[in-house]
């Protein structure tokens, strides 16, 4: 009795189209992927229609977290000798007596939370152990003590001596109160600066509107 | 992993004593190599940061001491927005009046507010009069038609201090939204304040 031969079929499936595919996702992601540069406080940025890129180099950011408190970040990655320069104008200014190491060490610090005097024992930390301390921010709120007006001011000083153009940028979190950001440009203005970029993420003008309309049409609203 | 093995069973086709020369299989077993990029994938899908932060721009104008070197509004054309607790709104048009029957101090809410900006303008707008001298500026700078029929639209903002900074971003933008071109950002007067104050209690808003 002759039997009936099944053909057996492979299980083997062709798994190259999947792994090109798989490694085609992976090269785009891998090309989208900017880090993170380390934040010392995690900030919810409010939303607007501006679509303005922001500037990521010589500009000067204040941020301000959801508890009020003022952070001073200068974002210059290519050039790094503006730190130094920042730091020696805050360090004239008011007579921190900073030493050279710690001046050094400020090119390194990602960002400043903290009142003056507390400055020196910030600048005396390794720059991963100052990501572990819990900054207070820097004092904004007393208008006459608004530590935040020394910052700028030797930031400008810094460009203005390199010329070079620098931008303000003013990171607030939503659900920070007006008045730490009253105080941001009530500083700003101090040191007569007038034009600012405020960080926020994009959202779609909203149906209807007259930006809307003028969006669709490809025109800019007049200003 | 990936294969069955199908090859068992047919040894015996060459007969007795010959001895087959065992074959290797060329194909590669790509099902580590599929996990090794997928688990790349859903770490890069992880950390990166799609949406990038965008700038807005904001221009302040200089503090002047000086009263009578500060810039006019003009009554008929402004338009005062509050910004006070818990994303309440509160406006009012030209001056403020707060005698009973005469009270112009209203109150909305972010949603509201858009409509109020643009009635307020189109009214504005109807009541233009020609201004020879602001039409001839306009054409020289190449500005569209009507750019100075809402001239004297003015929008005063005035976040009080339980406003918040997402707030105060939403008004600005609700300005770029209605292309309302002339705006300032000034500190609320303690009137207006009490007067917020006072709505919140009355109208138990927390």
């Amino acid at each position: 009795m002759p039997s009936v031969k099944i053909n057996k079929k492979s299980t083997d499936t062709d798994m190259t189209p999947f792994v090109d595919i798989a490694f085609l996702i992976l090269s785009f992601f891998i090309m989208a992927t900017k880090f993170k540069p380390p934040e010392p406080v995690q900030i919810t940025i409010p939303n607007s229609v501006s679509s303005q890129d922001l500037p990521e180099n010589d500009a000067v950011m204040v941020t301000i977290d959801s508890t009020n408190r003022a952070f001073f970040t200068v974002l210059s990655a290519k050039d790094k000798s503006v730190f130094d320069q920042i730091i020696q104008n805050v360090n004239t200014s008011r007579n921190l007596g900073l030493t050279t190491a710690e001046m050094a060490n400020f090119r390194k610090t990602p960002t400043v939370g903290v009142p003056f005097q507390e400055l020196k024992s910030l600048l005396d930390l390794a720059p991963e152990d100052q990501a572990k301390v819990t900054m207070k921010g820097i004092p904004i709120s007393d208008t006459n003590a608004n530590e935040l007006i020394w910052w700028i001011g030797a930031a400008k000083k810094a460009y203005v001596d390199a010329q070079r153009p620098l931008k303000w940028l003013i990171k607030g979190d939503g659900n920070s109160k007006y008045p730490a950001f009253e105080a941001t440009i009530a500083a700003l203005k101090k040191n007569d600066e007038y034009k600012y970029n405020l960080v926020t993420s994009l959202e779609n003008a909203p149906t209807g509107t007259e930006l809307e309309k003028a969006q669709r049409a490809g025109k800019p609203l007049p200003k | 992993m990936a294969s069955i093995d199908t090859s068992g069973g047919d040894s015996h086709k060459k007969g007795p004593g010959v001895k087959k020369a065992k074959k290797l299989s060329t194909r590669v077993d790509m099902t580590p190599m599929v996990d090794l990029g997928f688990l790349l994938i859903t770490f890069f899908i992880f950390t990166a940061t799609m949406s990038t932060p965008k700038a807005m721009d904001l221009r302040m104008p200089k503090d002047v001491d000086d009263p009578k070197k500060q810039n006019e509004a003009k009554e008929s054309g402004a338009l005062t927005i509050m910004l006070g607790k818990g994303n309440q709104v509160y406006y009012y048009e030209g001056q403020l009046k707060v005698d009973v029957g005469m009270n112009n101090f209203k109150q909305t809410t972010f949603k509201g507010i858009r409509d109020i900006i643009i009635n307020k303008r189109k009214e504005v707008m109807s009541r233009y009069v020609t201004d020879p001298e602001c039409e001839a500026k306009a054409k020289a700078d190449g500005k569209p038609e009507g750019y100075c029929r809402d001239k004297d639209f003015v929008v005063i903002i005035k976040p009080d201090q339980d406003a918040t900074y997402k707030n105060t971003v939403d008004i600005l933008d609700e300005m770029t939204i209605n292309g309302v071109r002339t705006y300032a950002m000034v500190k609320i007067l303690p009137q207006e304040y009490d007067l917020i104050k006072a709505t919140e209690q009355s109208g138990g808003n927390k």
